[in-house]
């Protein structure tokens, strides 16, 4: 009945004595689409993907995975996942061939197609050259193309992606984001928890933003941005007491306001020619003006 | 993507599930085989010459036998307390919590029972050899070829899988991996000096002497003897039992121990 939802969660909660990290949370994955789990660190977004693994257990809720009721049928639901850790997992003294002949059997790979499935990811990871080498001789951005490289090794239906670029330098992340984008070409099913918009916006079909453990909003980027954002902002520079000025002033136009650290950007400026003479920079709309709206500016 | 191609049920112990955690530990075993041999061979022939030569001038014969041939076989059980319940210990602490291997791996088809399972046949697979070690190294020092000695690797497998499994036990509970020595210094080594390997437990009073015969170090070190030096006897039957006991008792809790601190 919900074959075309590869992920399906009702309700969910789950709480670590008096924390609830994740709260009445719902969650739909159609199948065939990347979505985006965005949300600032501390959002709920490592447990959830825990839970769909069933290495977290939820309080309170309904889990289903490619059809599968978690926990109960967690493990055929696992074997048709493929996860990418946040924490880099590798076993470091193997060579890259021998960490996906690991894997191959943990995913009860046959005889018979290990060698292919080895050889498949080794190509699709770009680490056919590298294929005796040691992990710990490996740049951190191979390592997390191994990483992935390992979650696909049984061609999973459905792949999850915690953080998959945290902590990678420019080049490196634009070079996983093609590898994630070829995936969702081929018609992978794919979550990814992020912090990074950008990585959202480029890569999620829809986003799910959550806060304290809440999915505060949900949707296309573009239309969450239309939604939220309007279409045009207007960025103010200047000393605090003039921001502050900036943000009573637009609040009293009844237009949003958020923090940029050093400027306030006064949100859906869409058609007016300016505001209230404040000189500043207009510019399109985006993820991040959402994301902050939503999620707040004060990180607790 | 239709509902009908459903596999079917997956279940508890399923062997490619261990096959799975099994070929992760052979493949790194290729790694580091070096100095875990090392280790495991040449710890309990120290004791061995050092017990031997230091001890054997003071003592020729203890219950008749002549203290190579005495501390030739007891030390067996020594060498599978050091190649199965300290690697269980720090190996499971360290994937736990510094490789987050176990993370990896239960992301993947495999449970709790089935990781925990699998890890302890494996080491105590190696137990079972490596056991073996200083009693073949005793041979050319006077220690007699005996055909018990085929059983002996048998034996140490079987008390290595309950040591294994008490090592992942204390990783499970443990919360720091300096919390190991209050486990090292108040269970370990007293077990190890009351198990009869480096003298006979006789000069103990009678109340050591009924406590040491569930210490399964003890009744390892009894039927190695006896399956060297003696020959089968009805009650070994019971010492075999009790092993049994100790690695069933110890594989529910290491279950039980890791499932609590791997699944939130």
């Amino acid at each position: 009945m919900t074959e075309d939802l590869a992920i399906r969660l009702r309700e969910v909660v789950k709480r670590y004595g008096e924390i609830t990290a994740v709260n009445h949370l719902d969650l739909d994955v159609p199948t065939g689409t990347c979505v985006g789990l965005l949300g600032p660190n501390g959002a709920g977004k490592s447990t959830t993907m825990r839970m769909l693994t069933a290495q977290a257990i939820a309080d309170e809720g309904e889990l289903e995975v490619l059809g599968f009721s978690l926990p109960r049928d967690s493990k055929q639901a696992r074997a048709e996942c493929g996860v990418v850790p946040q924490l880099d997992n590798l076993d470091v003294t193997l060579t890259v061939e021998q960490n996906l002949l690991v894997f191959s059997h943990l995913y009860r790979i046959g005889r018979h197609e290990r060698h292919e499935a080895i050889e498949r990811s080794l190509v699709l990871a770009n680490l056919v050259d590298r294929r005796d080498t040691r992990v710990d001789k490996l740049s951190g951005g191979m390592r997390r193309r191994l990483l992935i490289a390992r979650a696909l090794v049984h061609r999973p239906r459905l792949v999850l992606m915690d953080e998959p670029t945290v902590g990678l330098d420019p080049q490196v992340r634009q070079q996983l984001w093609a590898l994630i984008d070829q995936l969702r070409s081929e018609g992978t099913t794919i979550l990814m928890s992020t912090h990074y918009i950008e990585e959202a916006q480029r890569l999620a079909d829809t986003v799910l933003i959550m806060s304290h453990g809440e999915g505060v909003a949900r949707g296309k980027p573009s239309e969450l941005v239309m939604e939220h954002a309007g279409r045009e902002v207007l960025e103010v520079y200047g000393p605090p007491t003039r921001l502050a000025e900036v943000e009573s002033e637009a609040g009293t136009a009844g237009l949003k306001t958020r923090r940029t650290g050093t400027s306030v950007s006064i949100l859906g400026l869409d058609g007016r020619n300016g505001f209230g003479g404040f000189e500043g920079v207009r510019r399109a709309a985006n993820l991040e003006d959402v994301f902050v709206l939503l999620t707040g500016e004060e990180i607790s | 993507m239709a509902t009908e191609a459903r596999p079917v049920k997956l279940g508890r112990l399923e062997p490619p599930a261990m096959t799975g955690v099994l070929v992760r530990e052979i493949v790194n075993f290729s790694s580091y085989w070096r100095s875990a041999t090392f280790s495991a061979t040449v710890e309990p022939t120290i004791y061995l010459l050092a017990f031997g030569f230091g001890f054997g001038s003071l003592v020729s014969t203890i219950n008749g036998y002549d203290y190579v041939e005495f501390v030739g076989t007891g030390i067996v059980a020594t060498a599978v307390l050091f190649s199965s319940a300290f690697p269980a210990m720090f190996g499971t602490f360290v994937k736990y919590q510094f490789q987050h291997t176990y993370d990896a791996i239960l992301a993947a088809p495999v449970d709790t029972e089935e990781l925990v399972t699998a890890e302890a046949l494996w080491v105590a697979t190696r137990a079972g050899v490596y056991g073996c070690v200083p009693m073949v190294v005793a041979i050319p020092f006077g220690l007699d070829p005996a055909w018990g000695m085929l059983t002996v690797p048998f034996i140490a497998w079987l008390s290595g899988l309950g040591w294994a499994f008490f090592g992942i036990t204390i990783a499970g509970y443990a919360k720091t991996i300096e919390n190991f020595s209050y486990i090292v210094s108040a269970v370990l080594t007293p077990l190890f000096l009351v198990a009869g390997t480096f003298f006979p437990l006789t000069g103990f009073p009678e109340w050591v002497q009924v406590l040491a015969a569930f210490n399964p170090l003890h009744q390892t070190v009894e039927l190695v003897r006896g399956a060297v030096l003696t020959g089968f006897e009805w009650n070994d039957l019971a010492r075999v039992g009790l092993l049994v006991v100790f690695a069933l008792i110890m594989w529910r809790l290491a279950i039980h121990a890791m499932e609590r601190k791997l699944i939130d």
